[in-house]
C-alpha cells in the first residue's frame, strides 16, 4: 500500500509538474518547434505528392462514423437539406484572379476522382470510405492563385461553440492530389453526418483537417487575420496542432 | 575501467524521461477513444478486441483529460526518445558495448547454462556471469533495446497518416493502422513491465550503489 501511494504521489508531483511547465511559454515554443519537426520530416521522407494508401472496395468499412458537428442543425442548412442542396454556392476566393461561384452540378461537371481511403481521427479511430469529387487543384487553377497566396482556408456552414467551423493547409496539401472537395461517400450523395453537400479529404492529415459542409474556399498570404489565427478551429479552441500529419 | 560509459549514462536517464512523459502521456491520449482494434480500420466499441480502462488524472500528462496537449508532449518527446535511441545504438554498436556486453554468447545459450542462470536469480545471486550482465541480464536489455523500443518508434509511426504515405510498408508490416495502434499500447505496456522488474532488482540488488553508478559510471573490476 505504502509503495503504491509513493508511485501515486510522484505520479500526481510529475503530471503537477508537467501541467505547470507545459502551459509556460518556453514549452510551448518546444511543442510548435517539435509539429514544426514532423512537418519537415514528414515533408522530407514523403516528397510533395507520395500517396496516401488507396484501398479496395472490400476494404470499406460498413458505415462512416461522424464525427464533430454532425447536423448544423440551422433553418439555412435545413431548408438547402430538403431541397437537395439544389441551391448550395461553393465560393472560391481570396487572393485569386478570378472568383468563382459554383453550384453542386457544376463541381459535378469537372474532372472527378474518386479514391478509397482511411480516415483517421485524432481520437484514435479509423474509418475507410470511397469519396468522389473534383480536385482542389482543379478549383484553384481555375481561380488562378495570386503569386502572395500562401494558405487555402475551408469556410464551413455549421457552427460548434459559437463559432464556425474552419480549416486550412499550405499549398503542398492543396495541390496533393488527392485533396479532393467530395460530394459523394460510397457512390451516394454524402450524407448530413459526413458534411452534406460538400466536404473537404485531406488525406496524409488527421479528421479535424477535413472540413465539412464547406461553402467558401478562400486564398490567403497569412493566416493571421483568419478566426483566432492559428488556422483552424480546433487549432483555436483546444491548441490542437495545425500541422496533423501525426 | 568505468561501469557505465558516459553515453550509456546519458541515454539512461534522458530515456527514462521521455518513456515516462510518452507513456503518461499516451495513458491520456488513450482515454480521447479506449477501445482497441485489429485491421486497417476500427470505430465501433463493439467490435473492439479490448475496452480499455479509463486512466486516473494521476497516470496521466496533463493531469486532466487534453487529448491537444497530451498530443503536444507525446511528440515532442517522441524526438527525445528516437533520436537518442538511435544516437545510442550507434554509439554502442561502435564502441562495442552491445556485442561484448549486451548480446549472449553462444555458450550461453546453453539450456544447462540458462537454468542455472535462472537458479542464481531465484536465490537472489544477481552477480554472476563473466561479463558485465548475466544471460538474463543481456536477454532483458536485448528484448528492450532491439525489439520493444524499436516497436514502439515503427507502431508509432505507423499510426501517423504523413508517415504511412512516406512508408506505405508499415501498414503491411503491421497488418493496419488500427492493428499498429494495439501494438503501441500492448508493447508500452511489455516496456513498462520492464521498467517494473528493472527497479525491483536494483532495488534488490544494492540501490544506493546502483543510482550512484549510474550517475558517476562507478568501477568495473574485470578480475572480479
Amino acid at each position: 500500500m505504502k509503495r503504491r501511494n509513493l508511485l501515486v504521489g510522484l505520479g500526481a508531483g510529475l503530471v503537477a509538474g508537467c501541467s505547470k511547465v507545459g502551459a509556460s511559454t518556453p514549452m510551448q515554443k518546444l511543442f510548435e518547434l517539435a509539429e514544426g519537426w514532423h512537418r519537415g520530416a514528414q515533408r522530407t521522407l514523403a516528397g510533395r505528392n507520395a500517396l496516401a494508401r488507396e484501398f479496395s472496395p472490400e476494404d470499406i468499412s460498413p458505415y462512416f462514423r461522424g464525427n464533430g458537428t454532425t447536423d448544423p442543425g440551422d433553418a439555412s442548412y435545413a431548408a438547402h437539406a430538403a431541397a437537395g442542396f439544389a441551391d448550395w454556392k461553393l465560393a472560391v476566393g481570396g487572393l485569386v484572379d478570378r472568383p468563382l461561384l459554383l453550384s453542386l452540378d457544376q463541381v459535378r461537371a469537372l474532372p472527378q476522382r474518386t479514391q478509397i481511403t482511411r480516415h483517421d481521427c485524432v481520437e484514435g479511430w479509423s474509418a475507410i470510405g470511397q469519396w468522389t469529387g473534383p480536385q482542389l487543384k482543379t478549383l484553384l487553377d481555375a481561380a488562378k492563385l495570386k503569386p502572395d497566396a500562401r494558405f487555402i482556408v475551408f469556410h464551413c456552414a455549421d457552427m460548434l461553440e459559437g463559432a464556425n467551423y474552419y480549416e486550412s493547409i499550405d499549398l503542398i496539401d492543396a495541390f496533393h492530389p488527392q485533396t479532393i472537395v467530395a460530394h459523394q461517400l460510397n457512390g451516394a450523395p454524402l450524407p448530413v453526418t459526413n458534411g452534406a453537400p460538400l466536404r473537404m479529404r485531406i488525406e496524409r492529415q488527421l479528421g479535424y483537417k477535413h472540413a465539412k459542409y464547406v461553402n467558401a474556399i478562400e486564398a490567403v498570404a497569412s493566416l493571421d487575420g483568419v478566426g483566432g489565427g492559428k488556422g483552424g478551429f480546433w487549432e483555436d479552441r483546444a491548441g490542437y496542432q495545425w500541422y496533423a500529419g501525426i | 575501467m568505468k561501469k557505465h560509459r558516459l553515453s550509456t549514462r546519458l541515454w539512461h536517464w534522458i530515456n527514462l524521461l521521455a518513456l515516462v512523459i510518452l507513456f503518461m502521456s499516451g495513458l491520456n491520449i488513450s482515454n480521447a477513444h479506449p477501445w482497441l482494434y485489429w485491421g486497417q480500420w476500427g470505430f465501433q466499441p463493439n467490435t473492439a478486441w479490448l475496452a480499455v480502462t479509463r486512466f486516473p488524472g494521476w497516470a496521466t500528462i496533463p493531469g486532466h483529460y487534453d487529448l491537444a496537449a497530451a498530443r503536444d508532449w507525446h511528440i515532442l518527446f517522441a524526438w527525445v526518445f528516437v533520436v537518442g535511441l538511435l544516437a545510442y545504438l550507434l554509439i554502442a554498436l561502435f564502441n562495442k558495448h552491445l556485442g561484448r556486453d549486451i548480446v549472449p554468447h553462444r555458450k550461453e545459450w546453453r539450456w544447462s547454462a540458462i537454468r542455472a542462470d535462472i537458479a542464481a536469480h531465484l536465490r537472489f545471486d544477481f552477480n554472476h556471469g563473466e561479463g558485465k550482465y548475466n544471460f538474463l541480464q543481456k536477454l532483458a536489455y536485448g528484448v528492450v533495446l532491439f525489439i520493444l523500443l524499436p516497436l514502439m518508434f515503427l507502431t508509432g509511426m505507423a499510426i501517423s497518416p504523413g508517415f504511412d504515405a512516406a512508408f506505405p510498408w508499415l501498414l503491411d508490416v503491421f497488418g493496419g493502422r488500427q492493428s499498429a495502434r494495439s501494438l503501441h499500447f500492448i508493447v508500452a505496456w511489455c516496456v513498462f513491465g520492464f521498467f517494473v522488474i528493472h527497479v525491483l532488482l536494483v532495488l534488490l540488488s544494492g540501490p544506493v550503489g546502483q543510482l550512484r553508478d549510474m550517475i558517476t559510471g562507478g568501477r568495473f573490476d574485470e578480475a572480479a
